[in-house]
């Protein structure tokens, strides 16, 4: 087929690859050299608020400044360390959360009737076509203190004071995991869907009682269907900023909120892109090990 | 088609002055490493039903999509009736193409898919209306105009497909494994249906097939290929009366080889001896072939007579009967000859109830007349 | 199959649960009365009236919508061409890149998708003069830069499923390349293109982060007014647009099950 592209789109075929190419290079790629570039510089109480790197030209010299102390301050100040710390655990814990809860949503409905399976799909993806903001915001009205689950608890007996959730770390994972779920349950059916029946009954067939059959062969084969969804999952919220802001308080330091505060109300650019510096970095390994297990999954599809 | 009686001597289908519809020369196509189609050369004439048989991955489809336009060789020339189209596009080249699983456009009635192709020329509507009419009625289609390619049978898509091909009066009907998703009933009725459209029309067609019955049924002239390569071209009779080596005899039909050396060539009849037959065999041979000569013979099982009816037959060798498969119109028998070879030969079941003449264990003579088998040297 | 397992049909029902109970709780509490939401004091549509008379919050909508009309068209141009060369162009230049570059979006921290484009944005007017100041443009921008790629996911899942040889029919029956595209690839892929829309469209209409850093004044989208007014506590009139939402959202759904289920029927 490739021979077939060759001579059917000489030129036409070098410009599809060039524009999407290109703009994805200058307004995806190249900002990010921008954010190394302003968290290299210093602040300065302008518009905008930092100073340009390339200080002066005299004489045909360019000089440029490189100012490391926004690192250092990253390195120094304790406050960020346990930002990113604290963003890298609700990350993990949320992860492992959704998948608890994603896996057997995902295998139930891949095995259900399949007149089911459309419906229920439908009902997965559904809340994400409705506002994130919006349901993150429902969740306010739930789990503050005369919220509807306190109401429910007391209602029950279960307690006799109202527990306070909303603005602390549990708040959090429930938003986090809340928000999520779906990414992780879509890849997880595909990967299950696709599974061969007949394995199942040849396990069968051999002895192997059904839990057996489970760890033995649906678990194994959905492997890189679990690790390519968990990073769907992981990488987004290590810089997430509405959920904590929203339903987090005090206890939960994440880098994201961290870096809108930086950015926002402290107009302290150079910080807040020295952040993003470091959390591209910490993204890598995350990112990598997605796309590895995306293209097992493509190579598997054939 | 039927009329081409092929004669050993003389083909009608190569022994033509006419500029051949189909000159392929020298044409090689590799996929990485492996020579999809190796330095293969060809004609085919005007009118011909032409197939091109191999097992999977022997370079058929690939030459077949060569000839379409949707590979380009390495090497070599492609000429479509004198014209060099080695560079060609698809969309420009006077042939059209039956895919083997249809591709019908999902989104387009039955009708729209016919007439696609004579849109690409900006045909007048009335023409390209009576056009579609034409192929429809020629593949009895008519009354499936309005339905989409989801709605049809597996033999309707089929019917749709060719009627989608033969619209635009290609030079030449490429057909990929045309019967190839038919159930095996349906497949026997479309094949002559295709012979007859064929006759019809004067198109000459080229099938790619790994049904050696069907390249037998349908075909003018066969291409065996192998490896890329192509491993005898000849009509079906000669290819199986007549098979060029070993590979050609096993592919199509059941034959016993023997191995053997020549002790002897006189005029046309070879004397040779082998130690798997156990005895001098006699074959009919015109090319000559020097004494000592490392040969094989190959003998059809239905060539093979029991010896006691026929006593004239110089080729004789003996063995005892192993295994008896009962088939209905004919009978195999497994004979182990003295050597340890186990051969095959077939008697027609002319009587319905007689007692089998002949039982498991029991000592047969064999028989064959000298120009019923072949001899191989490759 | 399902039958034998209880215990999948209980995490099945508790996690629709999940799912479901913050939207339906949304849902109800839009016709309280009482202006504490978790509160009810009776049935009320008054928060749907005075949601149609908060003048920001409904220009805030409307910018939103423009922009995520003209988003998902050009998301889907331009996801339809990144598909199309990372299905078609395996061995051009550039298509390990683009797919790392059509990757990457779909995961990035909406955070530094915003701060990163911000910086390009100040740096670009600081040398060119473009684009001048922020507004409605930036954020186009960006939205199209994030949503092209799940255009792109959708597509490309289309394309790669697609029989190549339906194109290679074409091409036989004589038509060109181009028009092969416009009247075969086209055709077979519109419902991927129809999806990829919708969905671009709507990842616009709820991105609060990044229009937040890349927009400028007058230039207010609905989600940034809703965050405004969430921070500041629960409020009925939230309720009253996200219910708002949730029908448009579940008719549209439903429209399209509803035909889905009937071409289906009508090809079976």
């Amino acid at each position: 087929m490739k021979e077939l592209q060759t001579r059917l789109m000489p030129h036409q075929r070098r410009l599809l690859m060039a524009v999407p190419w290109l703009w994805l290079a200058v307004f995806f790629m190249l900002p990010f050299l921008f954010v190394v570039k302003i968290s290299l510089s210093e602040p300065m109480l302008a518009q905008p608020p930092y100073a340009d790197l390339i200080r002066s030209v005299e004489d045909g010299l360019v000089t440029i400044q490189i100012n490391l102390g926004n690192y250092a301050l990253l390195w120094e100040d304790p406050l960020y360390r346990e930002a990113l710390w604290g963003s890298v655990k609700v990350a993990l814990v949320s992860t492992v959360l959704c998948l608890l809860i994603g896996y057997p949503m995902a295998y139930g409905i891949a095995r259900a009737p399949s007149h089911w399976r459309l419906p229920l799909l439908m009902l997965i993806i559904l809340p994400f076509w409705t506002s994130f903001l919006i349901r993150v915001y429902a969740w306010i009205g739930i789990l503050k203190n005369n919220g509807l689950l306190n109401q429910f608890l007391l209602w029950l007996g279960v307690i006799d004071q109202p527990l306070a959730i909303l603005h602390t770390s549990t708040a959090v994972y429930i938003g986090v995991v809340y928000s999520y779920l779906p990414f992780l349950v879509l890849p997880l059916y595909a990967t299950l869907i696709r599974l061969d029946n007949t394995l199942l009954e040849a396990a069968a067939d051999l002895g192997a009682r059904p839990w057996r059959q489970f760890v033995s062969i649906t678990l194994p084969q959905s492997l890189p269907g679990v690790l390519a969804g968990s990073m769907l999952v992981f990488i987004p919220v290590m810089g997430e900023f509405v959920i904590p802001d929203l339903l987090g308080g005090p206890d939960t330091l994440m880098i994201g909120k961290l870096m809108w505060t930086e950015f926002f109300a402290n107009k302290d650019w150079p910080v807040a892109s020295s952040l993003a510096s470091v959390l591209l970095l910490v993204l890598v390994v995350p990112f990598v090990l997605m796309r590895h297990y995306e293209q097992r999954l493509a190579e598997e599809q054939g | 088609m039927a009329s081409m009686s092929p004669s050993p001597a003389d083909n009608v289908w190569t022994a033509s002055d006419e500029e051949p519809i189909v000159r392929i020369e020298g044409v090689t196509k590799t996929f990485g490493a492996t020579y999809a189609v190796d330095d293969v050369s060809l004609t085919i004439q005007r009118g011909e039903f032409f197939s091109l048989l191999g097992s999977s991955g022997c370079g058929k489809t690939t030459l077949l999509r060569m000839l379409g336009g949707f590979e380009t060789p390495d090497s070599g020339r492609i000429y479509i009736d004198g014209q060099d189209v080695t560079d060609l596009p698809p969309y420009l080249r006077p042939v059209n193409m039956m895919f083997q699983n249809y591709a019908l456009f999902p989104h387009m009635t039955v009708a729209q898919n016919i007439a696609y192709g004579l849109k690409q020329d900006r045909m007048p509507k009335p023409v390209i209306a009576e056009r579609v009419a034409e192929v429809m009625a020629l593949v009895q289609i008519s009354q499936l105009a309005e339905r989409k390619p989801q709605q049809l049978s597996g033999g309707q898509r089929q019917r749709v497909a060719l009627a989608r091909a033969l619209a635009k009066h290609p030079k030449i009907l490429l057909l990929d494994e045309p019967l190839g998703a038919l159930d095996k009933k349906l497949r026997e009725q479309t094949q002559f249906e295709l012979v007859n459209i064929q006759e019809r029309l004067g198109i000459t067609f080229v099938v790619v097939t790994h049904d050696q019955e069907e390249a037998m049924t349908m075909s003018s002239r066969i291409a065996l290929m192998h490896d890329g390569r192509i491993e005898q071209m000849d009509t079906p009779r000669r290819m199986y009366e007549f098979p060029a080596t070993r590979y050609a005899a096993n592919f199509i039909g059941l034959v016993n080889l023997f191995s053997g050396y020549v002790t002897e060539h006189e005029d046309d009849l070879v004397t040779l001896h082998s130690d798997e037959a156990g005895c001098d065999l006699q074959v009919h041979h015109s090319q000559p072939l020097a004494s000592g000569m490392e040969v094989t013979v190959a003998v059809r099982p239905e060539k093979i007579r029991v010896y006691e009816q026929h006593r004239d037959l110089p080729n004789r060798i003996h063995g005892v009967i192993e295994e008896i498969a009962y088939l209905g119109d004919v009978s195999i028998y497994h004979v182990k000859l003295a050597s340890g070879k186990t051969i095959q030969f077939t008697q027609s079941n002319v009587q319905a109830l007689a007692e089998q003449p002949l039982t498991w264990g029991q000592e047969v003579a064999l028989g064959w007349s000298a120009d019923s088998c072949g001899v191989l040297t490759q | 199959m399902l039958k034998k397992h209880p215990l999948l049909v209980l995490a099945l029902v508790a996690g629709y649960a999940f799912l479901y109970a913050p939207i339906i709780s949304l849902v109800v509490y839009s016709f309280n009365d009482s202006r504490l939401v978790t509160v009810w004091g009776g049935f009320s549509t008054r928060w749907y009236g005075e949601l149609m008379n908060n003048e920001p919050l409904l220009e805030a909508a409307w910018m939103s919508i423009k922009i995520a009309g003209l988003n998902a068209s050009l998301a889907v141009v331009l996801g339809t061409l990144a598909a199309l060369a990372l299905v078609r162009l395996r061995k051009q230049r550039g298509h390990q890149s683009l797919g790392v570059m059509v990757t990457a979006p779909l995961v990035m921290p909406e955070i530094m998708i915003g701060l990163s484009l911000l910086l390009l944005f100040v740096a670009m007017e600081d040398v060119f003069g473009w684009p001048q100041g922020r507004g409605m443009l930036t954020i186009l921008l960006a939205h199209v830069t994030f949503s092209m790629a799940y255009v792109t996911v959708i597509v490309q899942s289309r394309l790669a499923h697609m029989d190549r040889s339906l194109e290679e029919a074409a091409l036989d029956l004589g038509a060109r390349p181009m028009t092969v595209f416009f009247t075969i690839t086209l055709p077979l892929i519109a419902p991927a293109l129809g999806a990829g829309w919708l969905l671009a469209f709507t990842l616009s209409m709820d991105d609060l982060v990044i229009a937040s850093f890349v927009s400028g004044p007058g230039s207010t989208t609905l989600p940034m007014v809703v965050y405004s007014s969430v921070r500041l506590g629960v409020s009925p009139q939230i309720n009253a647009l996200a219910t708002i939402i949730i029908a448009v959202v579940a008719l549209a759904v439903l429209i399209t099950g509803v035909s889905l289920y009937r071409k289906e029927m009508r090809q079976a």
